[in-house]
Parts: structure tokens; C-alpha cells; sequence
């Protein structure tokens, strides 16, 4: 293999080097620095006799005599059922002192689009044991659901309590944990870190880290890296996994980075065009495939900025993701956790697993009366607002009030409190339990009367 | 039609530079939009600029890993699919690969460098001979027909372009590719021909669209209806609907032919169309739905370049059953991601760009795209066939005013707004009934006089005042309270209520409801009318608002929606409604 000192240009993450043989688009570069260090790379465009090179580990130290080496093949990690428990960096390589992993075989980390024909429909219902999530919004294996969440809210807290207490009700299997950090702070991955210990979970995880002082651009291939470990397991391995990937705006951050020092075109707020693309290829790498015992379930976050959810990033990822869950600032100073915020949360996969054979039959039902009620108790708190809560009709006053028992006793629940669907169910037909029969339009008559009874404001729950 | 073959001493060049889905060839001159072979795998791509002598390629597959130096191949055709018995029931990706045959050939994932026919090459069809020995034909006439599902006749057409006299034609057993005769000049016929996807196929005379798509779903039909032959567009921002409503048009509607184009969406949203639909009956049939629908699936994750072509592979076959007079429905999910498509490859080849990135020639596609509906009399024969499109618009941020939605916007005569608003109150279809609209209003109105209620228009247009009456009623609830307003505008705010929730609600996931016949619609817009006029009346009388909203009759009308056997029970609440009203007088 040949070894190149042309480097004529170097700009930002990017190197741009002469070279004389063929190099193939999409390929690994190695780089030796004049210390004798080591960088690494992927080769972004090629032609005749000039190649444009993105270095993950950034280009200080590089100069006209680095030395440049073509591997001649693309971006693969090596996978092995001995990942789980090792705690793994950005770009693959094991950070937690344990000995190398011996692959059983190595793959393209830019994987493959599964064929829509071979995918099996998801149906399994994921329990939680979150009420805003289980009844609301329910999680389905093989599906892919982000939390839009703001900088301060506690995502990674209910991150963790999903990876804790998911379970697919009546097998007892739980989820394998891919969990990739992207441009995340060292406390935050300690703090994942530690969760994972105590619970034992870390067994039966693979982390990759990838933390803020890290490469940036390294971020790149992290999710990549991740999925690809994920779909090894699934696939190959016949596991269920749980990939956590956190926090996606850092990836594309980093991908803007890219686009910029390459002077692309950019398309809204700076972000490449190709970004939907780009995300495409990250989320749509969940799923379930016929005939495979696996499935890869996916729980990317993201922060919006500035809470801004037509911001690109949660934009382009709803637009990708089967729904979503959407934190609010608003619940959270309220000191209610999770501080989910059902009205624009959404799981698109939700009618495939919920139902008289998986959950019960009520399950939509009583989800959609509760989410026309709240919907319309919460508008009705501007009203209030104006002409004071005397002026509200009987009917618009237990709205009113069934809002604020929903927030306070659906939504809000204990860190550590696992509440199972049927729970869950019966929790709601008791708040809905405070308004009157004819103004339920959602409800069927069979069901309400076997669920519904009338307590009007005599609502007894426990206190969270 | 054979393709005119460029010089083939130049047919041959090889790659120079190699960027993601676009690439540049040197010593190659191949003719705008041919298909051309890339590298050592053969990989497919379109030629889409011509610089000196660079040749500008986007590619339909991944590139990864390809070399400056390896080979490119013009083929010296554009990008064609393949028309002929086949083409329903088959899944396909954007350039007409049977995702069966890719899973066969390739696995579960989706690799590179396959190359698969659009049709069967060996199955057998039997075919029926119309035309005989002698007869003149030219192109788009109609020489036979072949059962191509349970349901529905393909018709075997004289490709448009071709001329002449049947030299020898035979009924029979053939494949896709065997001689079923000849015209005299000596010219093969077959059962199918190449069409270039680009390129509209011809029709005699286009017709001004008169009746409805029928779609089975009350707000669509009764108050923004579409016709067919006509265009839709149904923006709306992620969440709000704009899948399911696609599907429910896709499973639904009274065409007699679907196409239905998954351009850059989900994988478990089209596994699901996969799964769901052969299980699926026709109402008018009888038999699976998927007998007359032609899937294409391209996920957001399959080649950018692919996903451009899907929109043209998915029209020309709809243009294709068209021409054999039937009425056809092609639903483009969504056609923002053919425009991103558009503005990827566009970026790459450094165009100068318009409106938020996208090329300056973005509308102008749309534009070409839309202008291929119609209701048409084809080529051959008498019977007229139409092209219905309903494009799904995602715009960024939900914010309507960016250059897809405005583009598809000035071409498409019938707009649905999908409201993220009440898909959030779970509100279905999210369909906003204040800013929606259908232009075919008035061009339709005679066709449902006469097939549904001779009063139609003047039913609906009172059903659309009391819906704008509430919002204006609205805002000053907004600042009062509902109490504060007089018993008549308390009445219009209840009655609005329930328009939405016993009329424009409709449930997808509900077997009963999830169809609703139009002489259903008319009923259910008749007994909440009935209710307004009698309570009405009953205000006048000086009877109060409270007394009127206590009637049972009104909460029963929502049964009406999830029961088949409506016409009994509407009667019975009919009844009661009036025994309520009487007695309280």
C-alpha cells in the first residue's frame, strides 16, 4: 500500500491529498503525524488526482509531511457477542482497560437499507411502566421514538428508567442496551455510567462514548458505530436491543461542521440539504426483519434549541422517527416528573400493539378520551385565565379539573415506579371517572359500562 | 419504440471523480437522461449534465468504495419501465426493481449492483385477441386483452409512436417478451412495451374533470371534495395525518386502479402497507384491494437518486392504465422528499440556488408532475381513463408558506390542510375545515344532484356557515366565556360541536367506520340539521338553550357513525328527536 506525503490543503476537519492510484469513494485513511501518532479518517470525494479526506480526530498536528495511507476498504467494526459489558470510544475502541475484542466478523459501519419487503410489521408491546408513554403513547418493539427534549430537562433520567424497566409483558427477556453518547458531558455519562452498574444493566450493554471534549467529528461515525453493533446482535445474535443515541443535535452539529469546511450550499440554518438523508440512514435502522428472532429498537434524544420544535433537527427527525415524545419545560418547573407532554407526543406504531391481545380493549379508547379532555381542559386554562373559573359552564369546569388530576396524578410518578398497563388503564378510567357520562364522546357504551363510573370531584387516588 | 442508440465507439468512458450519488465519467458521450452503467458492479445511474467533455451522473445506488478509473457504459436509453400484465399487485422500488426479486437475489438488506426486470419474463398470460389480420392500428389502439388479476382486464396496447396493419396476430399463452404477432411491416408485437419515465404519454383530448373520487371519507367527499382527473395536495407538518390519509384515499377511493408511491418515507409505515392491504376487500368487488394497486417503496433510506425517479416510475404507470380507459388514483407520500431529492442532487452539482436551497426549476417540475392528471379520451379507442394525483406535502416546521407547498399549491385545485393542532386533540382526520378548499365545487355540483340529493350543495354550504360562524363565535368566547353570548350563537356553537365530532370525526381503525358511503354522509348532515332547525324553532318558542341541549336524541347520532345497518336507526332517532322537541313545548 502506498504511503503519501502530498497533502496540499488542509481546512478545518479536512485534508486534501494528491495521490496517484485509484482510491475508492467512501474509504479508510490512515494518517501518521511526524510524532508518530496515528489519525484516522474517510475519504469524502475522489477523483483522478486528487482525494478530499474528513479526519475524525481533527487535524491539529497534521502538516505538509504527514504521511497519508489508503486502506482500500470502507469504515467497518469489528462485532462480537463479548461487546456487552465493554464500554467502548466514539470510533469503536475499547476505553475501559479490558483486552481487545476478538471480532467474529467485521462489517460496514454505513450498514444497509433493509428491504421494505423483508421488514415485519412491529406488534409487540413494550411496557415501560411510564403511564404517559404506555397508555398515551406506547412504545412498540422495532420501532424508532425519539424524546424532543430542551437543555435541563431530565431526558436522560427517563431515558434510563425506560432501559431499566422495559420489558415485552409475559416474556421475560429483557433488552440487550446499545448506548451511544454523542458530544454528551462527562458528568452526564457518568451519571449514565453508575445507573447502569447498580442495575446490574451493564452486562448486558455496549456503550460507546463519545463525550464534548471529544473529536467532533468523530461524532460522525459514532451512531454508525453503534447501530451497527445493534443489528449484529439483533440480526445475527437473536437479541432484542434497546439503542439509546444521545444527544443527536451534537451529531448534527458536527455534520453542519462538515458541510461548512467542504463549502456546500447550505440549506436551513446552516445544515446540509442532505441532512434528512443523512438522519434517514441513522433511524431507519430500526425494525424487524421476517423470519429473525432480533429486533432493533430505537430511543434517539435530541435537544431542541431553544425548545424551538420546527427547529431542523427535531423538524427533519419527526418527519423520520414513528412519532415522539415531547419533554415540556413547563411540566418540569412545575415539578412534574416525567414532565411529558402528551399533546404533541405522539407514536405513530401505537394501534399495531395495543388492543384486546396485547394490552386491553379499552386501551384506545380511554387514551383518546383522555387526550380530547386534556386538550380541551388545557385550552380552557387561558380562558380562566380572562374571565375567572365562575364564568366556565358545569361541563367546561370539570375539563378544568380533570386536567389538573391528569397532570398530577397521570403524568407525574416516581423515578422509580413501575407501573404495569393494566395499572395504568384503571388509573385513567378513575380520573376520567370525574366527568359526566354525556360529555365523553370517545367512549363506547359497552365500555363504559364495564370501566366508567361517575365520582365527579370524589376522585381517589394515591398521592405520587 | 426503439431507442435511437447514441454512437456506440463512445458509448464507453471512465469515471474521473466520485462524491456521493453524483459522479463524473470522462470520454463518454451519452445524450441527456440516458441510463448509463457505473464502475466495475455495473452500478445504474442517469446522465444529468453535460460539461465539456465531463458527463455528470447521479447514481441510483450507493457509491461507496468506487475508484476514479473504472469503466462507465451508456446503455443509450433514458430511464424506461416496463408496461405490460404484471404491473398490479407488485411492489416495487423507485426504478421499477420488484422488491420480491431483490429479497431473492440479494437477502434482507438491500445491496448494490442487481439488476431485476419490472415485470415477469416467464410467467404466462393468456391473451385474447381483439384485432385481426388486416385491420389498421396506430399507437395507444387496443389489440387484445389479458386477465391480469381477479379484477381487473389489461388491455394490450399498440405502443404510442407505432403505426401500421396487422400483419398475423394469435390469441394464446405468451410471456411478457414472446412474438404474439406482427404488423405488416414486419414489426414485433408483444404484450409489453418500454416507456421513458420522463415522458407524459400521449392522449387524444383532454376532458374537463366533472365527477368525483369518491374517497369514503365524510370530510374529503362532502365538503372539499376532489375530482377525478384533478390534483390534491395535502400538506400538513409530521404527526398530523398525512400517512394515514393517504392510505385510507389508497384503500378507499372509487378509482379503478391505485398507485401507490412511498417516496422517502418510513420502512415500518410501508411494511405495513405491505401487510395491511392484501388482507383489505374492495366494497365495490368483493375481491383483495391489492388486486388493483401497484406499490412502490422507496425508503428514506435508499438511494437519494432513486427516490427522484420514484415520482416519474410511479406516474407513467398510472399514465399507462389510463390509456386503457380506467380510472386511475397515484398517491406521491411525499412529494417534499422528491423535491429534497431534487435539492441533494442539485447541491452536489453546485447549481445556483433559488428559495431555500431548492433549484430554481422546482416548481417548474411540480408543475410537470402535477399537468400529467387529467381525464383524458386515450389514443386508442373511446373509452375515457383519468389520472388522479394526490400529493403529500411535508413542509418543514409545518409552516405552509415554504416554496413546496406554495408550488404545489398554484397547480393543485383541491387543497386538504392537515392542522397539527387537532391531530394533537385527536381530532382525525386532521383535516382543517376553514382553510381547506376544492375548486371543483361548482364544476361537480350536477353530478351530485343527481347522484346523491338533489339540495347537496345547498346542505353543505349550510353545514360550512355554521362551522365559519363558530369560529368567529370563537374568538369572543375567548374573551367572555361561552355563558355570556345569546342562546341563538350558544345553539350554533353546539351544533358546530357537533359537526365536528359526530361528522368530520372519522375513525380509520374502525371497521364500519372507516368507510362511509355518500348517501350515509348525506343522512348524518341531514339529522344534525334536523336537530339545528327543530332547536331552532324550540328557541323561538321560548324554550332554554339548557333544556334544548338536555335532549337524548342528539347524544345518539355518533352511533349512526359505527353502525352498518344505519337506515333503521336513524329513523328511530329521528323519531325520538321529534317526541323530545314536541314535548317540550
Amino acid at each position: 500500500m502506498k504511503e503519501y506525503r502530498t497533502i496540499t490543503r488542509v481546512a478545518g476537519p479536512l485534508v486534501y491529498v494528491e495521490k496517484t492510484e485509484p482510491i475508492g469513494y467512501g474509504d479508510q485513511v490512515r494518517v501518521r503525524l511526524g510524532d508518530g501518532s496515528i489519525k484516522n479518517g474517510q475519504v469524502l470525494d475522489t477523483s483522478d488526482d486528487l482525494v478530499v479526506v474528513q479526519i475524525f480526530e481533527g487535524t491539529s498536528g497534521i502538516d505538509r509531511n504527514t504521511t497519508v495511507r489508503f486502506l482500500g476498504e470502507t469504515l467497518k467494526l469489528g462485532v462480537s457477542k463479548d461487546m456487552l459489558g465493554r464500554i467502548l470510544s466514539g470510533a469503536g475502541k475499547p476505553i475501559d482497560g479490558g483486552a481487545d475484542i476478538i471480532p467474529d466478523a467485521k462489517l460496514d459501519i454505513s450498514g444497509a437499507a433493509i428491504n421494505p419487503y423483508s421488514r415485519d410489521s412491529p406488534a409487540d408491546f413494550i411496557q415501560t411502566g411510564i403511564s404517559t408513554i404506555d397508555a398515551q403513547n406506547t412504545l412498540i418493539r422495532g420501532q424508532k421514538l425519539p424524546i424532543f427534549s430542551g437543555s435541563g430537562l431530565p431526558h436522560n433520567r427517563i431515558a434510563l428508567q425506560i432501559a431499566r424497566q422495559a420489558k415485552v409483558v409475559g416474556q421475560e427477556e429483557s433488552f440487550a442496551i446499545v448506548f451511544a453518547a454523542m458530544g454528551i458531558t462527562n458528568e452526564e455519562a457518568q451519571f449514565f455510567m453508575k445507573d447502569f452498574e447498580q442495575t446490574g444493566s451493564l452486562e448486558r450493554a455496549i456503550v460507546f462514548l463519545n463525550l464534548a471534549d471529544d473529536p467532533a467529528v468523530e461524532r460522525l461515525i459514532t451512531p454508525k458505530m453503534a447501530l451497527t453493533a445493534a443489528e449484529y446482535l439483533a440480526y445475527e445474535r437473536g437479541m432484542h436491543v434497546l439503542v439509546i443515541l444521545t444527544d443527536m443535535t451534537n451529531y448534527c452539529e458536527s455534520l453542519r461542521e462538515i458541510g461548512a469546511a467542504r463549502e456546500e450550499i447550505p440549506g436551513r440554518r446552516g445544515y446540509p440539504g442532505y441532512m434528512y438523508t443523512d438522519l434517514a440512514t441513522i433511524y431507519e435502522r430500526a425494525g424487524i426483519i421476517k423470519g429473525k428472532k432480533g429486533s432493533v429498537t430505537q430511543l434517539p434524544i435530541l435537544t431542541m434549541i431553544g425548545d424551538d420544535i420546527t427547529h431542523p433537527i427535531p423538524d427533519l427527525t419527526g418527519y423520520i422517527t414513528e412519532g415522539q415524545i415531547t419533554l415540556s419545560r413547563e411540566l418540569h418547573t412545575r415539578g412534574v416528573y416525567p414532565p411529558i407532554d402528551v399533546l404533541p407526543s405522539l407514536s405513530r406504531l401505537m394501534n399495531l400493539g395495543i388492543g384486546k391481545d396485547s394490552t386491553r380493549d379499552d386501551h384506545k379508547q380511554i387514551s383518546d378520551q383522555m387526550y380530547a379532555a386534556y386538550a380541551e381542559g388545557r385550552d380552557l386554562r387561558g380562558l380562566v385565565a380572562i374571565v375567572g373559573e365562575e364564568a366556565l359552564s358545569a361541563r367546561d369546569k370539570s375539563l378544568l379539573k380533570f386536567a389538573e388530576l391528569f397532570e398530577g396524578h397521570f403524568v407525574k410518578q416516581g423515578e422509580r415506579e413501575e407501573r404495569a398497563i393494566k395499572e395504568t388503564l384503571d388509573l385513567g378510567w378513575k380520573l376520567i371517572g370525574s366527568i359526566e357520562e354525556q360529555h365523553l364522546s370517545r367512549l363506547s357504551k359497552e365500555m363504559k359500562q364495564k370501566h366508567y363510573a361517575y365520582t365527579g370531584d370524589n376522585v381517589r387516588v394515591k398521592a405520587v | 419504440m426503439a431507442a435511437q442508440k447514441s454512437n456506440p465507439k463512445e458509448a464507453k468512458g471512465v469515471l474521473y471523480r466520485i462524491a456521493g450519488p453524483v459522479v463524473v465519467a470522462k470520454g463518454i458521450s451519452a445524450r441527456m437522461y440516458d441510463v448509463v452503467r457505473v464502475g466495475n458492479e455495473g452500478l445504474m445511474g442517469e446522465v444529468i449534465q453535460l460539461d465539456g467533455e465531463k458527463t455528470v451522473i447521479q447514481v441510483y445506488e450507493d457509491t461507496s468504495g468506487i475508484k476514479p478509473g473504472e469503466p462507465v457504459e451508456s446503455t443509450g436509453a433514458p430511464l424506461s419501465v416496463e408496461l405490460g400484465p404484471g404491473l398490479l399487485t407488485s411492489i416495487y422500488d423507485g426504478i421499477q426493481r420488484p422488491l420480491v426479486v431483490l429479497q431473492e437475489q440479494m437477502g434482507d438488506f438491500i445491496r448494490r449492483g442487481v439488476y431485476a426486470d419490472g415485470l415477469n419474463h416467464k410467467k404466462k398470460w393468456e391473451f385474447k385477441a381483439s384485432v385481426k389480420k388486416g385491420d389498421k392500428v396506430k399507437g395507444g389502439d387496443i389489440m387484445g386483452a389479458v386477465q391480469e388479476t381477479e379484477t381487473v382486464l389489461h388491455y394490450v396496447m399498440l405502443p404510442p409512436g407505432a403505426e401500421g396493419v396487422i400483419g398475423e396476430i394469435k390469441s394464446g399463452s405468451f410471456t411478457v417478451d414472446e412474438v404474439i404477432g406482427k404488423l405488416d411491416d414486419g414489426a414485433d408485437l408483444r404484450l409489453s412495451h418500454r416507456w421513458p419515465v420522463r415522458n407524459p404519454r400521449p392522449s387524444k383530448k383532454k376532458l374537463t374533470p366533472e365527477f368525483p373520487l369518491v374517497t369514503g371519507q365524510r370530510i374529503f367527499d362532502a365538503l372539499f371534495p376532489l375530482a377525478k382527473g384533478g390534483a390534491a395536495a395535502i400538506p400538513g407538518p409530521f404527526g398530523a395525518g398525512k400517512t394515514v390519509s393517504q392510505q385510507q384515499l389508497a384503500k378507499w377511493c372509487d378509482a379503478d386502479i391505485i398507485v401507490y408511491v412511498g417516496c422517502g418515507e418510513r420502512g415500518n409505515e410501508m411494511t405495513e402497507v405491505l401487510k395491511e392491504f392484501p388482507e383489505l376487500i374492495d366494497p365495490k368487488t368483493g375481491k383483495p384491494l391489492m388486486n388493483r394497486t401497484v406499490l412502490i417503496a422507496n425508503t428514506s433510506n435508499m438511494p437519494v437518486a432513486a427516490r427522484e425517479a420514484s415520482i416519474y416510475t410511479g406516474i407513467t404507470i398510472a399514465e399507462y392504465y389510463r390509456d386503457m380507459g380506467y380510472s386511475v388514483a397515484i398517491m406521491a407520500d411525499s412529494t417534499s422528499r422528491w423535491a429534497e431529492a431534487m435539492r441533494e442532487i442539485s447541491s452536489r452539482l453546485e447549481e445556483m440556488p433559488g428559495e431555500e436551497g431548492y433549484p430554481a426549476y422546482l416548481s417548474t417540475r411540480l408543475a410537470e408532475f402535477y399537468e400529467r392528471a387529467g381525464r383524458v379520451i386515450p389514443m386508442g379507442g373511446d373509452k375515457e381513463g383519468s389520472v388522479t394525483i394526490i400529493g403529500a406535502v411535508s413542509p418543514p416546521g409545518g409552516d405552509f408558506s415554504e416554496p413546496v407547498t406554495q408550488s404545489t399549491l398554484r397547480v393543485t385545485k383541491t387543497f386538504w390542510a392537515l392542522d397539527a393542532k387537532l391531530a394533537q386533540r385527536r381530532h382525525f382526520p386532521s383535516i382543517n375545515w376553514l382553510t381547506s378548499y376544492s375548486l371543483y365545487l361548482d364544476t361537480m355540483e350536477p353530478w351530485f344532484a343527481e347522484h346523491v340529493a338533489k339540495d347537496w350543495r345547498s346542505l353543505i354550504r349550510r353545514f360550512m356557515g355554521l362551522l365559519q360562524e363558530e369560529e368567529k363565535l370563537q374568538e369572543i368566547v375567548q374573551l367572555v366565556g361561552s355563558d355570556a353570548l345569546p342562546e341563538k350563537q350558544q345553539l350554533v356553537l353546539e351544533v358546530a360541536r357537533m359537526i365536528r365530532e359526530y361528522f368530520l370525526q372519522q375513525n380509520a381503525f374502525h371497521e364500519v367506520d372507516t368507510y362511509c358511503e355518500l348517501k350515509k354522509s348525506e343522512q348524518l348532515i341531514r339529522i344534525i340539521l334536523k336537530f339545528e332547525e327543530l332547536a331552532g324553532s324550540a328557541l323561538d318558542a321560548g324554550i332554554r338553550i339548557q333544556k334544548i341541549l338536555e335532549t337524548k336524541a342528539r347524544t345518539r347520532i355518533p352511533e349512526l357513525k359505527f353502525e352498518k345497518k344505519y337506515v333503521p336507526l336513524i329513523e328511530d332517532i329521528r323519531k325520538q328527536m321529534e317526541q323530545e322537541f314536541s314535548s317540550l313545548k
